[in-house]
């Protein structure tokens, strides 16, 4: 591992945000205006329905959580598409960086990405609403844990299927996680989907994170044994997306995807 | 060691297409040895290969006496390449793309490189311009810069010049081969522009359809083919089905 070459792939998306207003403007307007979104609708929630009425902020906490796993997937798939479209894939590759480094300065960028992103619309949330995803407490750093490092393997799976199958998996980038959103039970509980859709539910790690996060909003309970699991599947998507990344990099070299990728 | 480029029966093919086949040259230290070819003849393919881009199906390729299949990362840390068809991140500025790429290097004393090579290259006056928003001109010699960062002693260029005006060629030109006599580099040249083979290598390769159908100094090509310069043995030998 060489952290010059880690830092130098950084820098070069750091020095890509830190120039243009419009692009710190787009990390934070999206995340902002889903936080009030769904900020509006939770107080409705509250206000006329049984099951929240005691909860204030469930559904907005969750909006917060899905968004922080949104935006890391998306930074990362991000981070690989902006040297395509700026058709620097050959010159990246070229450079003595090893796949290992590719994917922890990646890793590390989007973390910051998703956080430029997210301070400010958790901000956001108490003046208007008179709500703290902090409430959570220790417990939340569990959970943005989880669900980053499950953006992460989204990002990684993504990311293999664009080194493989170039611009064309562009469109699976932007739609992986609205494809999963419906199975990670993110504002209601799992008893909610059909059995067939149960089972395969519980095979995401996102069922055990929403469900933790509403455990400990409506009734106070922090359960470890959600979060090992989440943690536990977690490790396995992440060990297969690695191997994946390394795989599809591999097939490129055969296949010549790495020439002419941008093109 | 002495830095070379050393091509040992390469192949290339993709399902049922051979894209490269059956290649062999080399290119020594402080030498400069031309590629050219058609469209389509496997240039790009095999320069590719040299950088690890691409997986040879059959053969191997040593820089440096070293297989680039096993010492890869090693390797790509002493060569570099420049082609007019790959571009550097245009929302950064000159500056900020070559500071990435010494950190990508791993160049040491960073600072000074740019410094050297700014005023080499004549980048001072626009280092903390757009990239995007620089000439055609100005940014074949960012991208020069950029594939100096690392002091690479092997270097391959794809048509470098493509696109210039002639000044700006001959300026591009002329400081390749000062650079080569004063680093004692190699180089391996893909052109279509027959005066910069003649003027800057000291042997060419003339390839077709995947294979090296001719090859010596441009001279002797011209004299051995009986034409008046080199864009006629280029000519011939693109059209002629019989040549091999």
């Amino acid at each position: 591992m060489n952290f010059s070459r880690m830092y130098g792939l950084f820098l070069r998306h750091f020095f890509l945000i830190k120039s243009s207003f419009p692009r710190i403007l787009d990390l934070i307007y999206w995340p902002s205006i889903q936080i009030i979104l769904w900020g509006f609708i939770s107080k409705f929630f509250s206000t006329y329905s049984n099951y929240y009425n005691n909860t204030v902020g469930v559904i907005l906490t969750c909006a917060i959580l899905y968004d922080f796993l949104f935006r890391s997937s998306i930074s990362f798939n991000m981070l690989f598409l902006e040297e395509i479209w700026s058709r620097n894939f050959t010159n990246l590759f070229i450079a003595p960086i090893k796949i290992s480094e590719i994917i922890i300065s990646l890793v590390f960028t989007a973390l910051v990405r998703t956080l430029i992103g997210l301070i400010p619309a958790i901000l956001l949330t108490s003046p208007l609403f008179g709500i703290s995803i902090l409430n959570l407490g220790i417990p939340l750093l569990f959970l943005f844990l989880s669900l980053y490092i499950f953006g992460i393997t989204l990002g990684l799976f993504v990311s293999a299927g664009l080194l493989r199958f170039g611009p064309s998996f562009e469109n699976i980038a932007w739609s992986s996680l609205f494809l999963l959103a419906p199975l990670g039970c993110i504002y209601y509980p799992i008893e909610i989907l059909p059995n067939f859709f149960q089972n395969l539910a519980r095979a995401l790690p996102l069922v055990y994170i929403f469900e933790e996060a509403r455990n400990i909003l409506m009734d106070n309970n922090f359960d470890y044994k959600n979060i090992l699991y989440a943690f536990y599947l977690n490790a396995i998507y992440l060990i297969i997306g690695i191997f994946l990344f390394y795989y599809s990099f591999s097939e490129a070299r055969k296949k010549g995807s790495l020439i002419n990728i941008g093109e | 060691m002495p830095n070379s480029i050393e091509v040992i029966n390469l192949s290339k093919s993709y399902k049922n297409k051979l894209a490269v086949d059956n290649i062999n040259f080399k290119v020594e230290e402080d030498e400069i040895i031309g590629l050219l070819g058609p469209n389509g003849c496997g240039k790009t393919t095999t320069i590719a290969m040299i950088l690890g881009l691409l997986k040879p199906t059959i053969g191997k390729i040593l820089i440096n006496s070293k297989n680039i299949e096993d010492h890869r990362i090693n390797l790509l840390h002493k060569m570099n390449f420049i082609s007019p068809y790959i571009e550097l991140p245009k929302k950064l500025t000159v500056k900020q793309n070559l500071i990435v790429y010494g950190k990508l290097y791993s160049v040491k004393n960073l600072s000074e490189r740019i410094e050297y090579l700014s005023d080499k290259l004549r980048l001072n006056k626009f280092l903390d311009n757009i990239t995007g928003e620089l000439s055609s001109g100005q940014k074949n010699r960012v991208s020069l810069a950029k594939s100096l960062i690392n002091d690479p002693t092997i270097l391959l260029l794809d048509e470098p010049t493509a696109s210039l005006d002639p000044e700006t060629g001959d300026f591009v030109r002329t400081f390749l081969e000062a650079y080569k006599d004063e680093k004692k580099i190699s180089i391996l040249l893909a052109s279509h522009n027959m005066n910069e083979v003649k003027r800057l290598c000291s042997s060419i390769l003339m390839m077709k359809n995947g294979t090296i159908i001719d090859q010596g100094k441009p001279e002797e090509l011209i004299k051995k083919h009986g034409r008046k310069n080199l864009e006629e043995v280029f000519l011939k030998l693109a059209r002629d089905k019989n040549e091999f």
